[in-house]
């Protein structure tokens, strides 16, 4: 079976009409994964008797007749910061090295519960805090398109895996650009949908209210099959929003005709590399060829969205990772004495450098006397970059931009720079700030044939119109 | 320099962490360099902007509202079965570094 071009219809038609089995499809994707895996590095655990369960039972119900769920017997990967019960789940930490957590997350079990088979958990870096996917603390994921590069991060197992075929589509997280910006470098679809679209439960917090969870996919009606999945209200996270979900697959063929598309210019100053310009130039003619209206919008506070991201995600992360004191579970350090000792080498070993960097500049950025000038002055910010969208979006129906300024960089060129690393995620963090849904599809390559991501953003819970333009874009 | 090496081992206290002399000199200079390009949100004015904390108040929850009575849908009753059952113990317990049958064990907690 050719698993290039295998989408979830296929996978799913294939195993309904018996063509093939989930056992197959399974089985052919684990081969697939011994073979290329090793050099890419984008699986951290394999969940194969789970998976192999799982098929069988997709098996059963096609060979009975009965019709599949949506997503019966297709293969999928999940970001290793979503809790999978009875299987490793690491955040790419070594504090969580041994954790084996007791239940599972509710996109997991959704997923699930849609027929998906679950090959394993997807690398990506510690705490999901990177750009690059090398803050992993088990080893790098390698840009698929070109080993030398990074796949972008910090869900790179999951956008490395989707397009080097060893899953049909996976789940990542986003809290300032980690599922977009990693679809963007390796030439994938990623959509992060509205802040409380789906649920966080069972996701490993890093930023409580940057969090979200979304898929990486070969397509965007693949992505838009898994938010339906996903999405609605879910009474075991009180930020999930009571809000009905509309059927995102019936929606993708409307026309964009006549739909009203922003271009704002503070997403292409400074920084941005020529050829990704050209790329996302040239893309917005083609919507326009489409029959979209093109609209010059102001986005004035974008270059305030960097330093507001980094205080924010940073003291909530500082918060969040409070609970890894090698207590009830994560790592504790040997031959301790006392209980601060036990805490502080604990943590000492068990954390990488960046998660040890946020953790300091998020406890400075809380601590007495520091307060109000920063963590309090990022909240008032980010008033003003949320109502920047509010204002834009009066006018226009969704925006579009570059997903990342660059294409994928080099492995080891910014690790020994944090501020550049962050600058990585400049058109991305916005998004999560505003808690507005983004999606980034490919807009072509560069010379060197990386890919380059083109990002539609939408108003609050309409991921519909997002996921109509990138389709239209897409099947152009 | 915003930060000194007394804020680095201040801030190292305050977050649990202790942080070899290598690390503490790296930290030092990666929170100023971060901090410097921070300082340009004072280019903004924003003594009259509500800061924001969240965005979930405004999609899904009872406008005509204020405060938590927003929120209503979000709360639930106490339900000790049905929704999520309480772990039992031994579930509990498995993944902690050390521990009995019933309770976690830490080093003793009298001296700081």
């Amino acid at each position: 079976m050719d698993l290039k071009s295998l989408t979830i219809d296929a996978a799913r038609t294939a195993v309904q009409e018996r063509k093939t089995t989930a056992l197959a499809l399974a089985e052919a994707h684990f081969a697939r994964i011994k073979r290329e895996d090793g050099q890419i590095g984008a699986f951290l655990t394999l969940s194969k008797e789970r998976a192999l369960e799982q098929a069988d039972r997709i098996d059963r119900m096609a060979a009975e007749g009965k019709t599949l769920p949506p997503l019966g017997g297709v293969p999928v990967g999940i970001k290793d910061v979503m809790s999978t019960r009875g299987v490793r789940t690491t955040a790419g930490s070594k504090i969580l090295e041994n954790y084996i957590p007791p239940y599972d997350c509710t996109a997991v079990a959704r997923m699930e519960a849609a027929g998906a088979v679950v090959l394993g958990k997807m690398n990506c870096d510690e705490f999901a805090m990177g750009s690059s996917n090398e803050n992993s603390a088990y080893h790098p994921v390698r840009n698929p398109r070109d080993l030398s590069r990074v796949p972008g991060g910090s869900s790179g197992g999951s956008a490395a895996a989707v397009a080097a075929d060893m899953a049909v589509v996976t789940l990542g997280s986003d809290t300032g650009g980690s599922i977009r910006q990693p679809a963007s470098f390796c030439g994938v679809v990623g959509l992060m949908s509205t802040y409380g679209r789906v649920s966080r439960y069972g996701l490993i917090a890093f930023a409580s209210s940057l969090d979200h969870i979304g898929p990486l996919a070969k397509t965007v009606k693949d992505a838009a099959i898994v938010l339906r999945t996903i999405a609605g209200r879910d009474p075991m996270d009180s930020t999930s929003a009571d809000v009905p979900v509309p059927d995102y697959v019936a929606a993708l063929d409307r026309p964009v005709r006549g739909m009203k598309l922003g271009v704002a210019k503070e997403y292409f100053g400074e920084g941005l590399d020529d050829e990704v310009t050209l790329a996302v130039e040239t893309a917005i003619d083609k919507l326009k060829g489409l029959g979209c209206e093109i609209v010059p919008v102001s986005l004035p506070h974008t270059p305030y969205a960097i330093p507001t991201y980094y205080l924010i995600a940073t003291a909530e992360a500082s918060s969040n990772l409070a609970r890894y004191d090698g207590v009830r579970y994560s790592r504790r350090a040997r031959g301790v004495k006392t209980l601060s000792e036990m805490y502080r080498r604990s943590r000492d070993e068990g954390f990488g450098a960046e998660v040890k960097r946020r953790i300091m500049l998020g406890t400075y950025a809380l601590s007495a006397g520091y307060y109000d000038a920063y963590y309090l002055k990022a909240q008032k910010v980010r008033t003003l970059l949320t109502q920047d969208f509010d204002e834009a979006f009066r006018k226009v129906d969704a925006i579009v931009t570059p997903t990342s300024p660059t294409a994928a960089f080099r492995l080891g060129e910014k690790s020994n720079d944090p501020l550049a690393m962050y600058l990585a995620d400049i058109y991305t963090v916005t998004a999560d700030l505003a808690g507005i849904p983004g999606i980034s599809v490919p807009c072509g390559e560069t010379k060197e044939k990386l890919p380059i991501g083109l990002q539609i953003l939408g108003k609050h819970f309409d991921e519909a119109t997002i996921l109509r333009v990138a389709h239209a874009y897409e099947q152009a | 320099m915003k930060v000194t090496d007394k804020d680095v081992a201040y801030v190292a206290e305050l977050a649990n962490l202790e942080l070899t002399e290598e690390e503490r000199a790296g930290m030092l200079r990666d929170l100023n360099s971060i901090l410097e390009y921070i300082d340009r949100l004072n280019e903004l004015d924003t003594s009259d902007v509500p800061p924001m904390a969240q965005v979930s108040d405004r999609y899904g929850v009872d406008v005509s509202k204020q405060g938590s009575a927003r929120f209503a849908y979000a709360s639930r009753e106490d339900i000790l079965e049905g929704l999520r059952k309480s772990l039992p113990h031994e579930e509990a317990l498995a993944n902690a570094p050390d521990a009995d049958e019933d309770f976690f064990r830490v080093p003793k907690v009298i001296e700081r």
